[in-house]
């Protein structure tokens, strides 16, 4: 019993008192006005012109990863199914990423890999003439954003689909063989099938992680251009220093989170029972 | 058409040698069985015939086409496998269906073939089913059904029974011997119970360490086993071995006697001994008798004998039944 009380306490009064401040009229740059704001803290939220622009911003960065990682995935899974010399190493290698925090391997991405000055990237370019080498973040952040998410999420989907593809059952290889398939046709009726539920559980585990994608934007400081609904809430509370709108936006995002996550949670259900 | 021949066939992995030279040659429409101990090579073998291992060196004729080179499904072959390996996630239908799909037949003609063979295999009602919501029996019918569409020149059983319980086995034997009187395929079958082997093949090759020992009809390898292998390992209870002075005094290294080539009395015989554990089935009784410098020999008595454990008994072997081996366990000719 105390321990409900302990667990119950811990989980609810931050979101208690979110959702108390977000009806609140409470910003740090204005302290005389206080007191009740009704809805107009959710009013101005959705109407600040980075609100449709983020939430575009959110969409397209969890389905780009998404993507990318689960094709990304299937193709580095099959690759690592192989007998090669060294694959023990090499799959230690492969896991790397996914252990390395998102604001580290954001900077070595910024600093190291995609600086139009001193990346490597650059570099490159400069090694084949080009004078004038890519502006990653600033010609195209939302791209360079979603690279470094999809980068830190491959290994995990490539993990995950690589133990599914070694579950699967080497006589099942023989009878398609048996049976007139060739390498496609093996692949796409018999692999392809056998993944789809270890698939739906990447997406569903991804979704939830990359909708709260923040450390990445904010070390790459293109929160302005590539922000997603997290750094709004973040850039309320932070630059323009409104509590109250920042609560607001908050509980926009858990309903938004929640909602996905609850029609993501029956499709993957009907998927593992199937 | 559905003769299968192998030329000196050869197979090592890395270099280990599996399969060392065989020879063999199976007749258009005959029910081979494949049988020795587990590791002996006989699945290897069957996969050599198939074409899912890459044979070493030799070569293997099919229908008197040298198909050494050949991919899997140029063969014209079928394989029932030991886990039955169907694709978990087609229905039945497609199950059956896929061979035909990947052979690129038209929809009408590959409707009307998984018709039949679920016809033929009782699988009608359940052609809309997932393999897991089927039985050990239904999901083994299936996997011949794909076998079946093919209509391929000989079939390839893997042990495909032993992941059945014991009736359903016995049921299955039948079934299989059944199918093979109505198609009249040749039919190749792997498995390590002698039991299997016995009753369903025309013929049998004894394997043992990627050698063939025998070849040849159930009833010849039961009677003339070519060495002390074969006639030990066909034949249930096994035959009783015995070598030392007893064997020596019929002029070879060892002899054998098979259960049920023994003499039973309580009152005089050969060999004296006392009855150990005995197993009454109603119908036999097999008695494990201890028999001093002999060592322990099994015999075969009528079902409802009344011995049981430490009851005095002699044994004697029937005369003409006895088998002589000599050093090498080769057969010579019998006493």
């Amino acid at each position: 019993m105390p321990s409900v009380l302990v667990l119950s306490g811990w989980a609810f009064i931050p979101l208690a008192l979110t959702f108390y401040f977000a009806f609140l009229s409470y910003n740090l740059q204005d302290p005389e006005n206080t007191g009740w704001a009704g809805l107009s803290n959710f009013y101005y939220f959705f109407k600040d012109p980075f609100f449709v622009k983020d939430l575009i911003n959110t969409i397209v960065l969890v389905v780009g990863v998404i993507v990318t990682t689960v094709v990304g995935g299937v193709f580095l899974a099959l690759l690592l199914d192989q007998k090669f010399w060294g694959r023990g190493i090499v799959r230690l290698l492969v896991i790397a990423p996914f252990f390395i925090m998102p604001t580290v391997s954001s900077l070595v991405w910024k600093n190291l890999i995609m600086h139009p000055v001193f990346g490597l990237t650059a570099e490159i370019q400069r090694f084949f003439g080009e004078h004038q080498p890519f502006d990653w973040f600033g010609r195209a952040p939302l791209f360079s954003v979603g690279l470094i998410v999809a980068w830190q999420w491959l290994p995990y989907a490539a993990l995950i689909l690589l133990t599914a593809l070694q579950s699967l059952d080497e006589e099942q290889k023989d009878a398609a063989q048996m049976d007139g398939a060739n390498a496609v046709n093996y692949f796409w009726h018999i692999v392809l099938p056998h993944l789809a539920r270890p698939i739906t559980v990447v997406i569903l585990i991804e979704t939830i992680f990359i909708l709260n994608v923040f450390a990445e934007i904010k070390v790459t400081s293109v929160g302005g251009f590539a922000g997603n609904l997290t750094y709004l809430v973040f850039s309320q509370l932070n630059d323009a220093n409104d509590v109250g709108m920042a609560a607001a936006g908050g509980l926009v995002a858990v309903v938004l989170a929640n909602i996905v996550s609850a029609l993501l949670v029956r499709f993957v259900g009907k998927n593992l029972e199937a | 058409m559905g003769s299968i021949t192998l030329e000196h066939v050869n197979k090592s992995f890395g270099t280990h040698q599996v399969i060392p030279d065989v020879n063999l040659t199976i007749e258009d429409g005959d029910f081979v069985v494949f049988v020795g101990p587990s590791g002996c090579g006989k699945s290897t073998l069957l996969r050599l015939i198939a074409g899912l291992e890459d044979t070493s060196s030799g070569r293997i004729l099919l229908d008197g086409q040298d198909m050494t080179d050949a991919g899997p499904a140029k063969r014209g072959l079928a394989m029932v496998f030991q886990s039955y390996a169907l694709y978990p996630h087609m229905n039945v239908y497609n199950n059956i269906a896929f061979p035909l799909k990947m052979a690129k037949l038209d929809k009408a003609t590959i409707d009307a073939k998984v018709k039949d063979a679920a016809r033929i295999l009782n699988l009608t009602e359940y052609l809309e089913r997932k393999p897991r919501q089927l039985s050990g029996g239904q999901r083994q019918r299936v996997a011949i059904g794909r076998a079946i569409v093919r209509e391929p020149i000989a079939f390839l059983f893997d042990e495909p029974l032993s992941n059945l319980d014991a009736a359903l086995r016995v049921n299955m034997r039948l079934e299989i011997s059944e199918l093979h009187q109505q198609l009249k395929t040749t039919m190749v079958y792997v498995t390590h119970d002698q039991v299997e082997a016995m009753t369903m093949a025309d013929k049998i090759v004894v394997l043992n360490a990627g050698r063939v020992e025998q070849f040849g009809t159930p009833m010849e390898l039961y009677r003339t086993p070519a060495n002390r292998f074969v006639a030990g390992f066909i034949g249930s209870p096994r035959m009783n071995f015995v070598d030392g002075a007893e064997a020596t005094k019929y002029g070879v290294h060892a002899i054998g006697v098979r259960p049920e080539h023994i003499t039973l009395s309580t009152t005089e015989g050969a060999w004296a001994g006392e009855v150990g554990v005995a197993e009454h089935l109603g119908s036999d009784t097999f008695l494990h008798v201890t028999c001093g410098p002999l060592g322990t020999l099994t015999v075969r008595a009528e079902g409802e004998k009344p011995l049981s454990h430490g009851d005095k008994v002699w044994l004697t072997p029937q005369p003409g039944r006895i088998y002589r081996f000599d050093k090498d366990g080769r057969t010579l000719a019998a006493a």
